[in-house]
This record gives structure tokens, C-alpha cells and sequence, in this order.
């Protein structure tokens, strides 16, 4: 049976989702400006705490930890952007 | 370039929250009743996408690292004002599941990485699209500039916003945000180009899916 392109799709997010540990630590541009012009300190920290830092908590290995974050948000995406594209679909459609 | 709370002061918040409000509201209009069958799953395996691929934080120069935004690729597969939403509903999760952008600048992610990447790229990826005569080759450069502008021009905006609020000064944060994101915006594009080919050499009808 051919695979149904989209499961195909959400196979790759997955996937990216999978090595997300292998992403590089380094502070990205809006931080790294931040941190060299002065104004990182002023970043307020979140008063609720979920998944912080795309790390599930209470998981020992933080590879782990993030893996799981990124497999729980590919995955509420997935349904949510399926779920808003079904809100908004055509009429002709059933 | 997620701004946490603290960046922008209230002026700055209030206007980019309306302004993003505002978009959304279009948006739905504008797609409201034109979403196919193809393009349901589409907006979930993009969203899903745009998510994953944007932990993957790839280092640039200087002990800096940049990572995909993803406003071009939806807007040239389902058009700007899907990307709106598309962007809208990663920037929210982000912000409330993950703590990644911050709850006030919630309106200022949309506005820099949905709304100005989303409709940047898409206008540049049509121009040069029928510039080149809607060839394959047109497509991917005109998708290789789009991604790599919006990530410039929203970055700049970003700046502007830091610099309205009195975060930091026009003339030390314009340069400094939007030379460091010259160099991810080459990230953007490269990334960008990929996906598109990928689909083009697979399943070239998914590249027809444009909604409004």
C-alpha cells in the first residue's frame, strides 16, 4: 500500500523531532544581541512553567526530556492545524 | 528571534497584540470555506513541521546559532494568509506549553515571524515566480530569496520594536539584529529550497494548494 503523503510528512517532523538534542546551544540571534548589547537581564521569566525550555520535566535524562517535548508538540500541532483547516473547510466538501 | 516579556514595553505590546488579532480575524475570513481535503492535512503536517524543525537550532557565526522560521514555506504552499494561522498556532503553543516567546510579546511574535515573514516572502516568491516564466527553477529561487527576506525583514521589525520600547538603541539593535540574521536567513532559505524540492520530485501536485 502507498503511504499517504501526509503520514509521510508528519514522519519527518517526528523525526526532526527525534534528533532535536543534536541542536546547537548556542544563544540564537535575538538572544545573542541581548547578551552583547546588555538587555538579556531584562527578559522576564514566565510566571506559569509547562514544558520550559523544551525540556519534559520531571525525565532525568535531558535528552530524553527534550525529545519528549518535541514529539508533544509536533504532535499538538499536527491536531491543532488539522483541527482549525477542518473548521475552515469547504462546504462542497463533506 | 521569540521575544520574551521584559523586550517591549506596553505601547509596543498593545499595538502588535491588535495587529496580530487583527490578522487572524482576516485570515479566518479569508480561508473560511476555501480549505480542500488535500490542504487539511497539509496545514497539520506544516504546523507539525514548522515546530519541529524549528528546535533544531544550527550554529552561525560567532558562538550563535539560528534556527528556521518556516512563515516562507507556508505561505508558498497555502498562501499568506493560511501561513498566518499556520504561524499563529506554533507561536502559541510555543509560548504556552514550551515558555519559548513571552505571553505580552506573544502579539510582536506574530506580527515579525507570521505576519511581515509570511507576506514578505509569499510577494517575492510570486514576483520572481513570473519573473522566470513559473519555471521549477523560478520557483525555488524565488522561494530562496522570499525565505531569506522575510527572515531579514522580520528581524528588522523586531529590532524596530526593541528600539520603540527603549530596549536598546536604533542605531546599536537595527545592525546588530539584522546583520546576525543576514547570515540565518542563507539557513531559511537552503532549508526552505530543500522542502520545496523535495515535494516537487515527489508529489509536485501538493506545490498547487494555495488557499486565497
Amino acid at each position: 500500500m502507498k503511504t499517504k503523503w501526509w503520514i509521510a510528512g508528519l514522519s519527518i517532523a517526528l523525526l526532526l523531532a527525534i534528533i532535536s538534542p543534536i541542536a546547537s546551544a548556542f544563544p540564537d540571534g535575538l538572544e545573542k544581541v541581548a547578551e552583547d548589547h546588555g538587555f538579556i537581564d531584562i527578559a522576564a521569566t514566565s510566571p506559569f512553567s509547562v514544558v520550559p525550555d523544551y525540556t519534559f520535566p520531571g525525565v532525568e535524562s535531558e535528552a530524553i526530556a527534550t525529545i519528549l517535548a518535541g514529539i508533544l508538540g509536533t504532535l499538538v500541532l499536527f491536531g491543532l492545524g488539522f483541527g482549525l483547516a477542518s473548521m475552515l473547510k469547504s462546504k462542497n466538501e463533506a | 528571534m521569540h521575544i520574551p516579556d521584559g523586550f517591549i514595553n506596553a505601547p509596543v505590546a498593545v499595538t502588535t497584540g491588535v495587529i496580530a488579532v487583527a490578522a487572524i480575524a482576516v485570515a479566518v475570513k479569508a480561508t473560511n470555506k476555501k480549505v480542500g481535503e488535500k490542504q487539511i492535512p497539509m496545514m497539520g503536517v506544516l504546523a507539525a513541521f514548522i515546530f519541529a524543525a524549528q528546535m533544531l537550532n544550527f550554529p552561525v557565526a560567532g558562538g550563535t546559532s539560528g534556527h528556521f522560521v518556516g512563515a516562507a514555506l507556508a505561505a508558498i504552499l497555502l498562501g499568506p494568509w493560511a501561513a498566518v494561522l499556520i504561524m499563529s498556532s506554533v507561536l502559541v503553543v510555543q509560548c504556552l506549553i514550551f515558555q519559548d516567546g513571552g505571553l505580552l510579546a506573544l502579539g510582536a511574535n506574530i506580527t515579525n515571524m507570521g505576519i511581515i515573514a509570511g507576506f514578505c516572502s509569499y510577494y517575492i516568491y510570486k514576483g520572481i515566480d513570473a519573473l522566470l516564466k513559473h519555471s521549477k527553477a523560478g520557483a525555488l529561487i524565488g522561494a530562496g530569496i522570499g525565505a531569506w527576506f522575510a527572515v531579514v525583514l522580520a528581524s528588522l521589525v523586531c529590532a524596530a520594536e526593541l528600539a520603540v520600547s527603549g530596549t536598546s538603541p536604533w542605531e546599536v539593535v537595527i545592525p546588530a539584529m539584522v546583520g546576525i540574521h543576514m547570515v540565518i536567513g542563507v539557513g531559511e532559505a537552503l532549508i526552505t529550497v530543500a522542502v520545496l524540492s523535495l515535494i516537487m520530485a515527489t508529489r509536485a501536485d501538493l506545490l498547487k494548494l494555495q488557499i486565497a
